[in-house]
């Protein structure tokens, strides 16, 4: 009951910001999707890292290290800590400058404007919404196991919340924070909630340490001295090709919608500074002790059915109530502060590329986009929480679809590369890659409902000697060449459709060129 | 050549995350607990930070604040 009541304090908290963030507004579309590109260095950095980070770096992570060792540090975490902050600095300050000389809102306005295109800008729009549907779905699904999870009793085992109503709950609390207080009040929300998230694993490292008795140093002695759990200190069990190819998947950040609309919403470049050079250290933050505690989860549970809740019952074991109740908190911070990014990354979308884009400003006013774009929250969030009910028993497909997606935005990055700093890319260099990835992806899915785990796809030679081109893991996803994630042969054909069919047809005008690369403009030049 | 310099350092820093030598290794226990794998890749995590600061300080895009507005000091209402 303790920390039910924790965390519904600490909803009622988000609600209260979001309203005060709301008075704060003005009735237009770049203060509501933007914060009318003022938002500060300090609160830029919490923002940005909280739309990033999901409750797979708390839950996912402990329970990816329960399955499969310490190796997942290296594989997801410090891979991240090398590729995004070199995207952000490398992308996201040229975003930055671009929204703030042309007025670009979202990724596809600087396609359509950059290569001078109409539709090919819609086709980039509705292959980034695809991948950022399932996304927004699994997040308030998460959000409701969590709080189904944090509330279960003891003795019976019975949630106190039930998943329905915890669905309900981050659906609504993430509604009402995007709805009245749009950027703004997202933003606001990010810092309360990045502060705590950051603080989670070290709490949680500190208190479960006290709790043990004999400290840490016993517990890894016993998995170390037992030849079954001896690798989980280890990588041996994991393939060093998905250990490389994985390298490849935090290029997905900066094309993340909501991530580059982060960056359209500095108010200064320094803002960009402290973020680059923080974000490594707050990954590690986050993920040491969460991967850490993963492992020694192993020899302090034992078996356990469900690996992503073992954080969950090491708090429930060792923490007590109240501080398991702010820890779940931390949880949820994380769930709902990307989730309120993809909400409103969703609208902006809409918004900007489809609405104002085919004349809905036009028609309808600045004004009543804002209301078109707070109608489309109330929408699309019911959407997702009817679909996160509907569907619950199907969450593995929905977590295979993120899978993908992150893939598939990886595989976008040519794309963006090219607008930016390949003057000579053209807009059907940019649609061959989109439906290059689109394809792909969908062929993917299609793999994996027709063959099962083991099956070869494609493979060259016969034999000892054979190269399985493309085959289904032992996971059921689609693997390359031995072992390789399918973003390698995702991003390099991406990278490959932009450059040949660049090189084919005729560049954008010379007006358009000398916008982006002409003397006067600096954003784009290396 | 600053640029060269600069592409290399950052070569470098990927090519220090494959750290094929600790992939069959647990020992030693830093601080008598943490495996030398996770150890290490810890202190990648700081090592990128510190790549992000030479970054920051050598090849900052000052260009790019031309793009600033004028009272970009001022407080618009996005602070808390």
């Amino acid at each position: 009951m303790i920390p039910v009541l924790v965390i519904f304090v600490y909803l009622a908290i988000i609600a209260f910001i979001g309203s005060i963030a709301y008075r704060r507004s003005q009735d237009n579309t770049e203060d509501f999707f933007l914060a009318s590109r003022s938002i500060g260095s300090m609160v830029f950095f919490l923002s940005l890292f909280a739309t990033n980070m999901t409750a797979f770096a708390i839950l996912g992570s402990s329970g990816q290290s329960y399955r499969q060792g310490i190796g997942i540090y290296g594989m997801m975490a410090s891979s991240s800590c090398f590729v995004i902050p070199l995207t952000i600095f490398f992308i996201g300050t040229r975003l930055w400058a671009l929204g703030k000389k042309f007025g670009h809102q979202t990724q596809v306005s600087f396609f359509r404007d950059r290569w001078e295109c109409n539709h090919i800008g819609t086709a980039i729009f509705a292959l980034s919404a695809a991948m950022l549907v399932p996304y927004m779905i699994i997040s308030i699904m998460g959000g409701g196991t969590v709080l189904a999870d944090i509330s279960a009793s003891k003795q019976t085992h019975l949630p106190l919340i039930p998943y329905a109503w915890g669905c309900a709950t981050v659906a609504v609390v993430v509604t009402i924070n995007v709805f009245f207080g749009g950027m703004r009040g997202t933003v606001w929300v990010n810092i309360f909630q990045t502060i705590l998230f950051l603080c989670f694993g070290l709490v949680a490292v500190g208190v479960i340490s006290h709790a043990l008795p004999g400290g840490f140093g016993d517990y890894i002695g016993k998995l170390a001295g037992d030849d079954k759990t001896r690798s989980l200190l280890t990588r041996e069990k994991m393939p060093p090709q998905a250990f490389w190819s994985y390298t490849l998947i935090p290029l997905s950040s900066i094309m993340f919608p909501h991530m580059a609309m982060m960056c359209f919403s500095a108010r200064r470049l320094t803002a960009f500074k402290r973020t680059v050079i923080a974000y490594p250290i707050a990954i590690m933050v986050i993920w040491l002790p969460c991967v850490f505690l993963g492992v020694l989860g192993v020899a302090t549970l034992g078996k356990i059915p469900d690996p992503d809740g073992v954080l969950l019952r090491l708090l429930g074991n060792y923490a007590p109530v109240w501080l398991a109740g702010i820890l779940g908190a931390g949880i949820i911070s994380a769930v709902m502060g990307s989730d309120a990014h993809q909400v409103l990354a969703m609208s902006t979308m809409f918004t900007k590329d489809v609405f104002a884009h085919y004349g809905g400003r036009e028609k309808f006013g600045e004004h009543r986009a804002v209301h078109f774009a707070r109608g489309f929250i109330v929408v699309v969030t019911g959407i997702a929480y009817l679909v996160a009910l509907r569907l619950r028993d199907k969450q593995g497909i929905f977590e295979i679809a993120v899978r993908y997606a992150f893939s598939g935005f990886a595989a976008m990055s040519p794309v963006m590369v090219a607008a930016l700093f390949w003057k000579r890319s053209t807009k059907w260099g940019a649609l061959a890659s989109t439906l290059y990835v689109a394809g792909f992806l969908v062929w993917c899915a299609l793999m994996q409902s027709v063959h099962k785990a083991g099956d070869v796809l494609w493979q060259i030679g016969q034999g000892k000697d054979a190269l399985k081109v493309f085959f289904l893991n032992p996971r059921g996803d689609v693997a390359f060449c031995n072992g390789y994630m399918t973003v390698v042969p995702m991003v390099a054909g991406s990278a490959l459709c932009v450059i040949l069919f660049s090189l084919a047809t005729r560049p954008p005008g010379k007006t358009t060129l000398d916008k982006y690369f002409g003397p006067a403009a600096a954003p784009s030049a290396v | 050549m600053k640029k060269f310099l600069l592409f290399v350092l950052i070569a470098l820093v990927y090519v220090a995350h494959q750290d094929l030598w600790n992939w069959k290794k647990y020992e030693p226990l830093i601080f008598g607990f943490l495996p030398v794998g996770l150890a290490y890749h810890a202190a990648y995590s700081v090592l990128c930070a510190l790549m992000m600061a030479v970054l920051v300080k050598v090849a900052w895009p000052k260009h790019l604040e031309a793009e600033q507005a004028p009272d970009a000091d001022k407080d618009t209402g996005a602070h808390p």
